[in-house]
């Protein structure tokens, strides 16, 4: 016997597909991937979305999610081959060899039991402990994993404890049985990014004190490269890169590797301060209802043809501010000057023009176009509205919009449906532009996409601003789509600007405490990274 | 895409309702009102589902009387989401005081049995086509402002009708361009069995007696006419039903298809 804990060679996975209106046909999810994993060592799977790392990942246990089948290769787990094992032998390994954590723990946690009772489940459920030695052994992972109150902390329920936290309980809950292995699916994707390092440190530390091996499922490279000792990179369910982080990260064999190493590197020079386009006054702002003020005195300018980049972690009034802006949520105080002109601050107040220069686009692509709407019609109905254009005019007016987003006319018949996560946000950019705006709001437009994704969508902004002179109120989390695009930053946190600026102010120290710890969450490419951070913080984040 | 068999056969059944329904002045073999044989004849070659409680041929009556019938149910259903549709988008459009006022308008209608709101109404009123067509249209409008209006709240929060009104786009737009193509497929669902509820509601208003007047006949009439005879064991009065279950069933069938057809659409709702 080896002495590798888990040994995949040429894994092949497949599912089949229904088109409607053609016969069903097999697609292939995963080709010929083979790894292996030693006792306690971590092994990052890295890839845009669709290369297949969760479904490796997943068939690590030897299970398929919706329809996946396992085809083909071998699975070897602790010197066994489990991918024809029969469910009897698979339901004995499963949450005792191996154990899973999910992306969304808000969604995996059942919210009618007590965190401790989920905790400790599947320990004895397996009979690998008695109820008192599980407990025992959950508190000391809860004291692990830097919860507050460990004794305590498993009488709560799931709503009763933030994101973060809800995290590492489900950390905890793939550690309490002892397992070989644990599979990370993106645990820390969907948290805020101030709270994204303390889970990965506790994650880290939880892994090197118990000695389990670990699978590591994410789409970032810089978080993969904290807690890996080596790396496969995937690209459409095939193998692109496999090696030692170091060498990963410090010296990438592939085309595809080197350019997720190099990812958010654009370069922009920031702009010196002009007139302003649009000036927010002491805006304060609250929702129907409440009685607390979601945007507290905000005062910011936004020159013509520049990039303001509001940043903060969710709840800070980042979205909150677009829609005061759009008139969406009319502001209780304050004033917004808009081109010179005061703008009212309801939405059936403003002029046709008011509307028309002041254009939005949205994180979300898939809910931001009409499914039911082609692209033609989904570009085209701003042209049609705001300049009258009919027939041919339209027609050639769309085309040219479409060439502005680097996307053929060969779309423009095409479907939301049809096209592909960049696509789409690039089709959300061009209505916007069909309307000639001075002005767009992006809220938080490439949070969704993959990495080079999300670069190929700012390059194409900063080209379009050069060529239209058109300014973004660039609202994002990530400060480093903020050094990516921005002139001027403003930081906000609960409702108020703590830091505002040209960028390369605010970005120069010293910082406040908050904007530190912001500066300070976001992954660097760098190896030993998390442990520098970890040392001078100044600040705990809200998460914890 | 082929039609699968289940769908074909509603389509057919569905159609040649219909298509009787239109032409039944031609394809009846007798006049509607003519006595034509003995009382509650059996089936013969002259008269192929007997003759009724007067001797009228029993399928020159059905004939009729699915024209009545399906006339009444169609117009009925077609005024029922016209009306329910329009105010339940408005509502989810508009919220607040409209949306308020409206649904709870609603509520009350629905707190009261449909049958039995129909009959008081019915007596106090003039029994003619229209008036059965209005009564029975505004009160399925009900059913259909609630189901339209739920489908329309989940849509006006998806970004592209935040969109739309950014862009400064008015409310007709807003309802019949953004919201109506992605709340096509529930409704199309429901207009099925809103019309086979609208078939059976209409027959029994006939057949206790305050939906369609004698001498125009109509399923639940023939019901009515010769429910006597079920005592001597003559079957007569089951062939409306019959005739009013094969329908429910036909029509059913095409609405599933046209609803799996509308979602495999390209983007469209599940």
């Amino acid at each position: 016997m080896s002495r590798s804990l888990l040994e995949i060679s040429n894994l092949r996975i497949d599912a089949t597909a229904y088109p409607p209106g053609e016969p069903p046909k097999t697609i292939v999810l995963v080709d010929g991937v083979s790894l292996t994993l030693e006792k306690g060592k971590v092994l990052g799977l890295i890839g845009e979305s669709g290369a297949g790392k969760s479904t490796i990942g997943l068939a690590s246990m030897a299970y398929g999610r919706g329809g996946a089948r396992l085809t083909g290769g071998t699975i070897t787990l602790n010197g066994r081959e489990i991918r024809l094992a029969d469910a009897r032998a698979l339901r004995s390994l499963r949450g005792r060899e191996v154990t899973y954590v999910a992306q969304s723990a808000a969604a995996a946690f059942n919210p009618a039991i007590k965190l401790i009772d989920q905790v400790i489940e599947t320990s004895l459920s397996h009979g690998i402990m008695d109820r008192a030695e599980a407990e025992a052994r959950a508190v000391m992972l809860f004291g692990k994993l830097g919860l507050p109150n460990p004794e305590t902390f498993g009488t709560r329920y799931p709503h009763q404890v933030s994101g973060g936290q809800l995290q590492r309980a489900m950390t905890a809950m793939a550690l309490c049985p002892k397992p070989d292995l644990v599979v990370f699916d993106e645990p820390t994707t969907a948290l805020d990014v101030t709270t994204q390092i303390d889970v990965l440190a506790a994650i880290k530390d939880a892994i090197r004190d118990t000695g389990v091996a670990a699978l590591y499922i994410t789409h970032d490279l810089a978080v993969v490269a904290q807690v890996a000792d080596d790396i496969l990179v995937l690209r459409h369910g095939k193998k692109v890169e496999y090696g030692p982080t170091e060498q990963i990260i410090t010296a990438p064999g592939e085309a595809y590797t080197q350019a997720l190493v190099s990812v958010r590197s654009i370069d922009h020079k920031e702009k010196a301060p002009a007139e302003a386009v649009l000036s927010v006054k002491a805006v304060t702002a609250r929702y129907k209802g409440t009685n607390f003020d979601v945007l507290k005195a905000i005062t910011i300018d936004l020159p013509a043809g520049q990039t303001l980049a509001v940043v903060g972690e969710s709840g800070s009034g980042k979205s909150t501010l677009a829609r005061a802006i759009t008139g969406l949520l009319p502001p209780s105080k304050g004033e917004i000057t808009f081109a010179g002109r005061k703008l009212s601050p309801q939405l059936s107040g403003r002029s046709r023009d008011d509307l028309r220069e002041i254009q939005m686009i949205y994180q979300m692509a898939d809910t931001a176009m009409n499914p039911r709407q082609t692209v033609g019609t989904i570009i085209g109905r701003p042209l049609e509205f705001y300049f009258g254009l009919r027939g041919e005019a339209k027609r050639k007016r769309i085309q040219e919009l479409l060439d502005q987003i680097e996307m053929g006319s060969g779309y423009i018949d095409r479907y939301p449906a049809e096209l592909s996560g960049g696509q789409k946000q690039r089709v959300c950019i061009a209505r916007a532009l069909a309307a000639k705006p001075k002005l767009i709001i992006c809220d938080e437009v490439t949070s969704a996409l993959d990495p080079l994704v999300a670069d190929g969508i700012l390059k194409l902004l900063l080209n379009l601003q050069a060529v239209e002179h058109v300014a973004y109120l660039f609202i994002t989390h990530d400060l480093a789509t903020v050094r990516a695009i921005s002139d001027r930053i403003a930081v906000m946190y609960r409702g108020e600007v703590v830091r505002y600026g040209q960028k390369s102010d605010v970005l120069a120290p010293p910082f406040d405490d908050y904007t530190d710890l912001l500066l300070s969450s976001v992954p660097e490419m760098q190896l030993g990274w998390l442990e520098q951070v970890l040392k001078h913080r100044k600040m705990e984040s809200a998460g914890n | 895409m082929r039609m699968p068999i289940s769908a074909a056969i509603g389509l057919i059944m569905t159609g040649a309702f219909f298509l009787a329904a239109i032409f039944a002045g031609v394809i009846a073999p007798y006049g509607m009102g003519e006595i034509v044989g003995g009382v509650w004849d059996p089936v013969s070659d002259k008269h192929w589902f007997g003759t009724d409680a007067i001797g009228r041929d029993m399928l020159t009556r059905m004939i009729y009387g699915g024209q009545t019938t399906i006339f009444v149910a169609t117009a009925a259903t077609a005024l029922s989401f016209i009306t329910g549709s329009i105010l339940g988008f408005t509502a989810a459009v508009t919220g607040g005081w409209a949306d308020q006022v409206l649904s709870r308008l609603v509520d009350l209608v629905m707190a009261i049995p449909s049958l039995i709101l129909a009959l008081v109404i019915l007596s106090v009123t003039p029994v003619t086509l229209p008036v059965l067509i209005l009564v029975i249209g505004l009160l399925d409008a009900t059913r259909v402002f609630r189901l339209s209006r739920a489908v329309a709240v989940d849509i006006t929060v998806m970004d592209y009708v935040e969109a739309a009104r950014l862009r400064g786009e008015g409310w007709a737009w807003i309802i019949f361009r953004e919201i109506l193509p992605n709340a096509l497929s529930p409704l199309v669902a429901e207009l099925g069995l809103r019309f086979i509820f609208a078939v059976l509601f209409i027959s029994t208003l006939s057949f206790l007696g305050l939906g369609v007047q004698p001498p125009l006949a109509d399923w639940g009439g023939i019901v009515k006419e010769n429910s006597a005879g079920l005592v001597y064991g003559i079957p007569a009065a089951l062939i409306p039903a019959f005739a009013i279950a094969a329908l429910a069933i036909s029509v059913n069938l095409v609405a599933d298809w046209v609803l799996g057809r509308t979602t495999s659409l390209k983007g469209g709702r599940g």
